[in-house]
């Protein structure tokens, strides 16, 4: 380990663009000035500015009273940083991957929010990195690691959050001023300096309390409030292995949101039977639970026109977009049916017969080509599609209904006999599912997707390995190439 | 308006004679000019050297105050050319860009007045962008002073030396009748620091006195037979005049003491000191103040090397390292060159033993001089301790963090129409430029096969004639306004319509430079006291003859954007296709908006906000949407779904509502999950009472629909 010079402080800032962390750079150097020392910041801006990573350093030096500057450097040296103060969590894991942080020297401020880079966001399915390693590691390789989300303690602030990390900063008393030289430097540049104080108050109690992790989403298990849901609950105790159980209830209670009562007990049917084929650790089951629920429980116009014009719904929207009670909130929805999913909500003998026939589809489809603007807290589309929720009634005479229960029995029978052979591979089966998501092209391309695996494996057996590789190669990019290139080889 | 202001700051310029400023690197620059009496200045913006810009614009009424003129000079080529004033009057003058590019630019006019020489002292900066955080190729410009001659000074990274570097260059400048350039590595530009002032100076001539009183003078002009006694007047004369001044004036520095017991030295570029420094701190051969236990031989100025200080320095030394960034090893093999001349038999050590790419930071140096020591001095050599990197399942989890569109910006739409219209007609060549837009290279737009340059993005496409019949594609060209004005207008369209090109090229007007930093330009919409603006873009290209133009002044539209770029691309008109897409930069516009929003909120006017949102129970986590947008406002968050794993698409707070999420939620039949709030603060009365009425019938409906689904509930 490099050791540490005494009359000197080295501090890297790693930031976004957009948050402040040169903000921060200037306060620290302006309250080190105060307090005596000789400080020194510098950046690279350049394109980091526009949503990419920057690294501010600031350096600080004690005067010898000779009169004589010391020779300061330009960037953050691995194993010779006293203080980082990271952004977010990523961002904290960028300082340790960039060996700013030395286990037994450096204090560790980093956030615990994460911002999703692009390549994290873009992915089809979840292509977010692990937060919890980097956490372990900020433990291991800093001489105290203080974290906390600073996106939260931000908003509770009503502050920035530069005005959170240079709080903490000064609670982490890793740096030999005080507090009230931190404030003063606030109070001299002369901006929002009113919510910069309660900011850096914020960060500066935050920096004293243990680390928090981030909030774990946990789902509390459904209890049942009717009747039936009671039944159908003793059902799954009785009937479902315990591994399943947690999924089952979840299932059960969406189908009798989606539909009713006698879906949910079909659900359980066609559950049970595959549970009957299946043993412990009875993952094929617990999964199938998910799935199937998921699959039956599909997005359909009745769906959606129900789910956009809920009271619970607005109440949402109205936190969500801060709307303050005294403001006026207004839903406007982009949707765009097209022909065929209105033919889908129809009796299926009318949408078949419109969708076979050129003319009608021809007629019909110049209704349907745009998208449309929706205004949900209007009158006039809040009871358009109240009427369209209440479709759900005839909704198993529907077309989309009668394919989807064709699709899923066909998905079950496959499931079934190949797990009286290789439960491993009919659990790669069911878990293919998880490809069939969306609406419109993206609905149509997942799906396809599903069945050209289904297809291939009818033609040419694969193993569980196999289906997975193709599921994982379906998931890979939006244009199908690794599937299809895969499936051609 | 650019994005950064520095009104505060050039207050802090009229400094007085001892007074201490403290500042950033290019404040101390613009000091140091206004302190050695500079008649006028120039440049064009670009990082790191925008942020100078933005302090001689901000600082206008003061260089007026002086008498000193400056200019916003369209490029690098013309602010180049401005040195011109200084070839027959004892003017001084500075201009300053980004490098090598921006050098590249300017080489013609930088070639002619090197050749020619100089009378007043004349200052090329020139903002490095080399290592970590650069945009552009790695090059040297240590080349172009070479080629040209031009004298290169890479001062010591610290406010005083840069400030005595920018006095000491002009006069440098003066004594050999050569322009000088003042490189300034990314990080000094922005590196704060203090140093003593003094008072400013006005220009013992003005530009205006100058041109009042014309004088001509045929040998300084580059033609036949001037230009060969421009040569040999280089070499007899101002080559030694240069090095004598630099000799005689002591620019560069010595450190440590003369001889070490060991037979070894080091030879650092100015701009490494202090990183050869820390390094050595760290190693315990020198202190924290530059007390160094080896002899240290730096160069302030790097180009010319003075032949007697390196027999010097070398003289009866084994072996001297000399750290040098960059390649080639101009410097390196220069020393070689006079250590053989002054018949030594010193060592030089560099690229030998120090990586021969990359920037030289200081764990750079320090391992390079373990090697060195080792070899040379093993009592010296540290025992570096091993490198204990983040094991690699830690640290595969880090995502990069590629540069990409603010939110909101109005490029984004244009590169979702790109996009949506290669699903239709199938990929195009697309030959993109430099700006912003250029961000359309990476994730998720991944857009652009080629960038030539500044400007040539249109240029970049003439190679590209379609190939008759069958199968012919189109290429496209895309263009920032920065660019356009910058060479674009010429190289690319002039070009385009005189050898009738068939190509579509794509102009992002946003209505400023904005990736530099948001600089006013001549199309630019705003109001601007010191400058000619509102010049729009599509009259220029009409005035060089091309004929298919279409404008869009929203370029948020994403269908209309589409059909403008699908005509484009199979339209049976031969010849260029121009597009002009103007809207503004949103970071500019926010600048603007936010200001007079709150100023409105807190008078209790009416103010309507727009954002978008993402109902999640609703979005099936298949992320088209952000494939088609990357905005950093649309993100994911874990799904609330129990069931479902994959995290959902989710819309932050920071949403400026600039509407493309609808959009392209339509134009490419996304999900209907996406939905626009908008939020009125201080309703009327009526609007209130509108509200009302149907918020409380849809209340009654909605607990009727709520009774009847807790019926049949779990």
């Amino acid at each position: 380990m490099t050791i540490a010079n005494e009359n000197r402080i080295t501090i890297a800032i790693l930031a976004l663009g957009g948050q402040g962390g040169g903000v921060l750079a200037d306060w620290i150097q302006e309250v080190a000035r105060a307090e005596g020392w000789l400080a020194q910041g510098t950046s690279v801006p350049g394109v980091a500015q526009r949503t990419g990573s920057t690294v501010y350093y600031v350096e600080l030096a004690k005067p010898d009273g000779s009169g004589r500057l010391p020779v300061m450097a330009q960037m953050p040296m691995p194993g010779d940083v006293d203080v980082v103060v990271a952004s977010e969590l990523m961002e904290t894991g960028r300082a340790l991957l960039r060996g700013f942080s030395t286990a037994g020297r450096t204090t560790l401020i980093g956030s615990t929010h994460r911002i999703y880079a692009i390549g994290e966001k873009q992915a089809m399915g979840d292509g977010r990195g692990n937060g919890e390693k980097i956490i372990e590691a900020a433990y291991q390789r800093s001489k105290r690691f203080i974290g906390f989300d600073m996106d939260a303690a931000t908003d509770r602030s009503g502050s920035v959050i530069s005005a959170i990390m240079f709080g903490a900063l000064a609670g982490s008393g890793g740096l030999p001023f005080a507090a009230d030289t931190y404030r003063a430097a606030i109070e001299h540049s002369g901006i929002a300096v009113k919510s910069n104080l309660k900011g850096f108050q914020e960060g500066f109690d935050r920096a004293q309390q243990p680390v928090a992790r981030p909030d774990e989403i946990t789902h509390d298990l459904p209890v049942p409030t009717t009747e039936q849901g009671r039944a159908l609950a003793a059902r799954i105790a009785a009937n479902l292995p315990p591994p399943a159980q947690a999924n089952a209830l979840h299932g059960v209670a969406k189908l009798m949101d989606w539909q009713d009562g006698a879906y949910a007990a079909l659900y359980l049917d066609r559950l049970e039977s595959v549970a009957a084929l299946d043993a412990a650790p009875f993952e094929l089951t617990a999964e199938t639970a998910r799935h199937l629920a998921l699959w039956m429980g599909y997005e359909d116009t009745i769906r959606v026109a129900d789910l956009k014009t809920r009271a619970s719904r607005i109440t949402r929207v109205r936190g969500e977009v801060k709307a303050g009670d005294e403001q006026i909130l207004s839903i406007t929805e982009f949707m765009h049916p097209r022909l065929q999913e209105v033919c889908e909500t129809l009796p299926a003998g009318i949408g078949r017969r419109i969708l076979a026939s050129k003319g009608l589809t021809k007629l019909l489809g110049r209704f349907f080509t745009e998208g449309r603007h929706v205004e949900t807290t209007g009158l006039r589309w809040f009871l358009a599609l109240r009427t369209v929720a209440a479709m759900r009634s005839i909704r198993p005479r529907s077309l989309r209904y009668i394919e989807e229960q064709e699709r899923i029995e066909h998905w079950l029978e496959l499931v079934r006999t190949e797990a009286a052979k290789d439960r491993e591979l009919a659990l790669e089966l069911v878990l293919c599912q998880r490809l069939i998501k969306g609406y419109g092209d993206t609905f149509e391309r997942g799906l396809g997707n599903f069945q050209r695996i289904v297809a291939e494996h009818a033609r040419a057996p694969r193993d569980a390995a196999g289906i997975r590789t193709l599921r994982e190669l379906a998931l890979a990019d939006d244009k199908s190439s690794g599937l299809t290139e895969a499936l051609a080889g | 308006m650019a994005e950064r202001s520095f009104k505060k700051e050039v207050l802090k310029l009229t400094a007085g004679e001892g007074e201490v400023f403290t500042g950033e690197g290019i404040l101390a620059v613009t000091k140091g000019l206004l302190q050695s009496g500079v008649a006028y200045v120039g440049g064009y913006q670009g990082s790191p050297i925008s942020h100078l810009m933005d302090v001689f614009a901000d600082a206008n009424d003061l260089l007026e105050s002086l008498g000193v003129h400056f200019e916003a000079s369209a490029s690098e080529a013309t602010a180049a050319a401005m040195l011109a004033a200084s070839v027959n009057y004892p003017l001084r003058g500075a201009v300053a860009w980004k490098s090598v590019v921006g050098t590249n630019v300017a080489s013609d006019a930088l070639s002619n007045v090197s050749s020619g020489g100089v009378t007043g002292g004349a200052l090329v900066i020139v903002g490095e962008d080399y290592g970590e955080g650069s945009s552009i190729m790695q090059e040297r410009t240590h080349a172009f002073a070479m080629k040209s001659q031009m004298w290169l000074i890479d001062p010591r990274p610290n406010l005083p030396s840069i400030v005595d570097s920018v006095e000491q260059g002009f006069r440098l400048s003066e004594a050999s009748n050569t322009p000088v350039m003042l490189q300034l590595r990314v990080r000094s530009c922005h590196m704060t620091g203090s140093f003593v002032a003094k008072d400013n100076v006005r220009p013992p001539l003005t530009v205006g006195e100058a041109a009042a009183s014309p004088v001509r003078d045929t040998d300084r002009i580059v033609l036949p037979p001037a230009n060969f006694l421009h040569e040999v007047e280089k070499i007899e004369k101002r080559w030694p005049a240069g090095i004598a001044y630099v000799r005689d004036n002591k620019l560069n520095e010595w450190f440590g003491p003369e001889e070490s017991e060991e037979g070894i030295g080091l030879i650092v570029q100015g701009g490494l000191y202090n990183n050869l420094n820390r390094a050595m701190e760290l190693i315990g051969l020198a202190d924290s103040y530059g007390v160094s236990k080896l002899p240290i031989y730096c160069l302030n100025v790097v180009y010319p090397i003075i032949p007697e200080e390196v027999a010097a320095f070398c003289k009866g030394k084994r072996a001297v390292m000399i750290l040098e960034e960059g390649q080639p090893e101009f410097i390196e093999h220069e020393l070689n060159t006079l250590i053989r001349r002054a018949e030594l038999d010193t060592r030089i050590v560099g690229k030998d033993m120090l990586p021969r790419s990359g920037e030289y930071t200081a764990d750079v140096i320090r391992k390079g001089l373990a090697k060195f020591l080792e070899a040379y001095a093993p009592a010296l050599a540290p025992q570096l301790e091993a490198a204990n990197p983040l094991p690699a399942p830690v640290a595969k989890e880090i995502p990069q963090r590629p540069a990409g569109f603010c939110t909101g910006c109005p490029e984004r739409p244009i590169f979702t129409a790109m996009k949506l219209v290669e699903r239709e007609l199938g990929p195009t060549h697309v030959s993109a430029d430099i700006g912003c837009h250029l961000f359309s290279i990476l994730p998720p737009f991944n857009i652009g096969n080629t960038t030539m340059g500044y400007g040539l993005g249109a240029a970049g496409a003439s190679a590209f004639k379609p190939k008759e019949g069958e199968g012919s594609k189109r290429s496209i060209a895309i263009m920032g306004d920065g660019g356009f004005w910058h060479n674009g207008l010429t190289s690319g369209v002039g070009n385009a319509v005189f050898n009738k090109d068939d190509t579509v090229t794509m102009i992002i007007d946003n209505g400023y430079s904005a990736a530099t930093g948001g600089q006013d330009i001549l199309s630019s919409r705003a109001e601007n006291a010191n400058r000619v603006t509102k010049n729009p873009i599509t009259k220029a290209v009409r005035g060089v003859g091309a004929k298919w133009v279409r404008e869009t002044h929203r370029t948020y539209d994403l269908k209309g954007m589409t059909s403008m770029l699908r005509e484009a691309l199979t339209t049976e008109e031969k010849g260029p296709k121009v597009i002009v897409a103007q809207s503004e930069c949103m970071l500019n516009k926010q600048r603007r908006e936010k200001k007079a929003t709150s100023a409105k909120l807190k008078a209790g006017e009416r103010v309507v906000r727009e954002r978008f949102g993402v109902d999640s129970d609703t979005c099936t986590g298949d992320h088209s949407c952000i494939r088609l947008s990357g905005c950093p406002s649309l993100t994911i968050k874990p799904n609330p779904d129990p069931l479902r794993q994959d995290p959902v698409a989710h819309v932050e707070n920071s949403c400026v509502g600039c509407g493309l999420c609808g959009e392209v939620s339509h134009a490419a039949v996304l999900c209907p999950s996406f939905y626009r709030a908008q939020i009125v603060a201080n309703p009327g009365k009526f609007e209130r009472f509108k509200a009302k009425v149907s918020g409380a019938i849809m209340a009654r409906w909605q607990a009727g629909a709520d009774k009847a689904r807790a019926a049949r509930a779990f």
